[in-house]
């Protein structure tokens, strides 16, 4: 134990033992607490047999002091009071006292408050997105009167970085999704006898609409969280304060190679995603529906008209530009700490797969109005 | 009083692929005592620190903190041994996403038991021992200025009440006034607190404010003595070190006081 009590007719007597040490002020104070002052006048304390007195040990004997006076009870050192306290009552009162920290929990914003709050944040942020999506362009403006500032290796590592390596995945998943279509609608028509609508379901599908948005979609996560934690990152480091402090734009080396790589990589990957859709749905038709491949490609060619690739295709670009910009966006907006740099991250993800969508389907709208 | 030293390496020694960094490095750090580690850029300063602190397992060699081999130890024995020393790094490496309040109560919680009043005061404590203004626990390490990092980083060591302390370059990058003015901190929480101090550092200034031994690494070894006879060793390095430009006019500066 740490504290001996003895009761006399004066008081008491305590008598600090063992250690008085971070590691049992748990212990210390659940003992202090015990003690019954109430019917004491007088207390003294007796610390020659401590073992050990650090600071967190001290702190819990001045709480023990300051409860025994605050009790209106004499408190008496038999020998003298430890050094520690001494240092104790230094730091306490010397600082400024005034300055003390009030309990400054922050109060629940009232709900009306909230709405207006948020509502200014939104603006703000909206309007910050508009000021970025414009320096970029004028960035790429002066980029095309003098193309050497466009960073052609950065733009090549970047079509690498977000093409060439997302490749297998992209194959993969549009292969597969296409013959889930092809499998779920081949059930479905081959009751009406209809199977051969299967090849147009899977064709005009895959090359409209599934390949680039599927693409898309994996290019978000991909690329799109890849580009926020690389330039969030450098910001914490101070890495773009150091580009702009030496007279480089972090828009120039940074945002626009970033951009125009991925505007350059996606319109490949859908592609590719479109060539390994047709494939998926080949294959199944060849195995579930026992099609030859020459009707299968004959039916292709019928089913689809001109524009029906160019249609999908055409829409690369712009979400290639969408997902980049979110996630430079976002990750540009990374300030002083790690928890922000998570945070902006996932908001740079889930915005890029909220503006693919949304632009998807304002395309939808403006082809079914153009009639193609 | 107890008879092993609070520290001691015994030939240690570190290898990255065929770059030797130490090589049978002896080192010893006494009680009460302010230990200064000394040496070029590459010499392999941070790697002992590294090793000390059981970062990273030597290739050989001995590490006794309060008499029990650390590189021998398992996680949960190193756990207990960590409780009993505290550590600043070089560029603070408070925790951004808390308050400097919380920073300093993370290894509390970690290791002690302790009420929310009580683990509030204790911190607050901590801050203000320190030398930092009330106002500044609240406030989140991005807000701080470059010396106030330092002393919160200070703070955060001291958290568990250690009887070692490990400054790695507590100086760098403040202005000079500043640095003396943490030079003068760490000689305080010394005495007051009978605390053992193991410092790297490269600030000439502060060696002499502060140490009472240095040791210095050169060729993957140490050689260390007292601060008045490293002086006047005789190797090229250390020679270059203390009786360089910079080190003369300190010197002059300080018998001329």
């Amino acid at each position: 134990m740490s504290l001996e009590v003895r009761r006399t007719d004066e008081g008491l007597e305590l008598e600090l033992t063992g250690e008085w040490v971070a590691q049992h002020v748990p212990a210390i104070e659940s003992g202090v607490a015990a003690l019954d002052l109430a019917a004491a006048r007088q207390v003294s304390i007796a610390t020659q047999r401590l073992t050990a007195l650090d600071l967190s040990g001290a702190w819990a004997l001045r709480q023990l002091l300051s409860r025994a006076r605050a009790a209106g009870v004499a408190v008496r050192f038999r020998g003298t009071p430890p050094d520690q306290l001494r240092l104790l009552d230094e730091i306490l009162t010397d600082t400024s006292a005034a300055g003390a920290p009030a309990a400054s929990v922050p109060q629940a914003p009232e709900p009306l408050a909230a709405i207006g709050r948020n509502a200014v944040v939104a603006g703000r942020d909206l309007l910050h997105g508009l000021a970025f999506v414009g320096r970029a362009s004028t960035t790429l403006l002066r980029g095309l009167v003098r193309p050497r500032r466009l960073r052609p290796i950065s733009i090549a590592r970047h079509v690498y970085d977000t093409g060439i390596t997302a490749v297998p995945i992209v194959a993969l998943i549009a292969f597969l999704i296409s013959v889930i279509i092809a499998y779920m609608s081949a059930r479905q028509l081959r009751g009406l006898g209809a199977d051969i609508y299967v090849v147009d379901l899977v064709a005009i599908g895959v090359l409209r609409e599934l390949g680039v948005l599927l693409t898309s979609i994996i290019v978000a996560g991909r690329s799109g969280s890849a580009f926020a934690a690389e330039l969030g990152s450098m910001r914490l480091n101070e890495e773009v304060d150091a580009l702009i402090a030496t007279g480089v734009d972090p828009f120039e080396v940074l945002v626009l190679p970033r951009v125009l790589g991925l505007t350059i990589a996606l319109p490949l990957l859908a592609i590719i995603a479109d060539l390994t859709g047709l494939t998926g749905g080949a294959l199944l038709c060849r195995y579930l529906l026992d099609m030859p491949l020459t009707q299968y490609a004959s039916r292709v060619t019928e089913a689809i008209s001109s524009t029906t690739f160019w249609v999908g295709l055409i829409k690369a670009p712009v979400f290639a530009v969408l997902i980049a910009l979110a996630g430079c966006y976002h990750g540009m907006q990374v300030r002083e700490s790690a928890r922000e740099l998570g945070r902006l991250v996932t908001v740079a993800v889930v915005q890029a797969i909220f503006w693919v969508i949304l632009a998807d389907a304002l395309f939808a709208v403006l082809f079914m109005e153009m009639d193609i | 009083m107890k008879l092993y030293p609070v520290l001691q390496v015994q030939g240690l020694v570190n290898r990255f692929g065929s770059q030797v960094v130490h090589d049978g490095l002896d080192m010893e750090v006494r009680a009460d005592e302010v230990f200064g580690i000394v040496g070029g850029s590459g010499a392999g300063k941070s790697v002992l620190l590294r090793t000390i602190l059981g970062l990273q397992r030597p290739i050989a060699g001995v590490v006794r903190i309060d008499g029990g081999d650390i590189t021998r130890m398992s996680e949960t024995q190193l756990r207990s041994v960590k409780a009993h020393y505290g550590v600043t790094f070089q560029a603070g490496a408070l925790y951004t996403g808390l308050t400097v309040l919380q920073n300093v109560q993370l290894p509390m919680i970690e290791h002690l038991e302790l009420e929310r009043p009580a683990l509030e005061e204790l911190a607050l404590l901590r801050i203000r021992l320190v030398g930092l203004p009330a106002a500044a626990a609240r406030k989140y390490p991005a807000e701080l200025s470059g010396g106030m990092v330092k002393r919160a980083a200070l703070a955060r060591a001291l958290a568990l009440d250690p009887r070692l302390l490990f400054l790695d370059e507590p100086t760098s990058g403040l202005d000079p006034v500043s640095a003396a003015a943490f030079d003068e901190l760490v000689l305080y929480l010394q005495k007051q607190l009978r605390l053992t101090i193991v410092m790297i550092t490269h600030d000439l200034d502060s060696i002499f404010r502060t140490c009472n031994r240095v040791g210095v690494i050169v060729d993957g070894r140490m050689e260390s003595d007292t601060l008045q006879r490293i002086v006047d060793h005789p190797h090229p390095w250390i020679r270059a070190y203390f009786h360089g430009e910079r080190a003369r006019a300190r010197r002059g500066a300080a018998h001329g006081a």
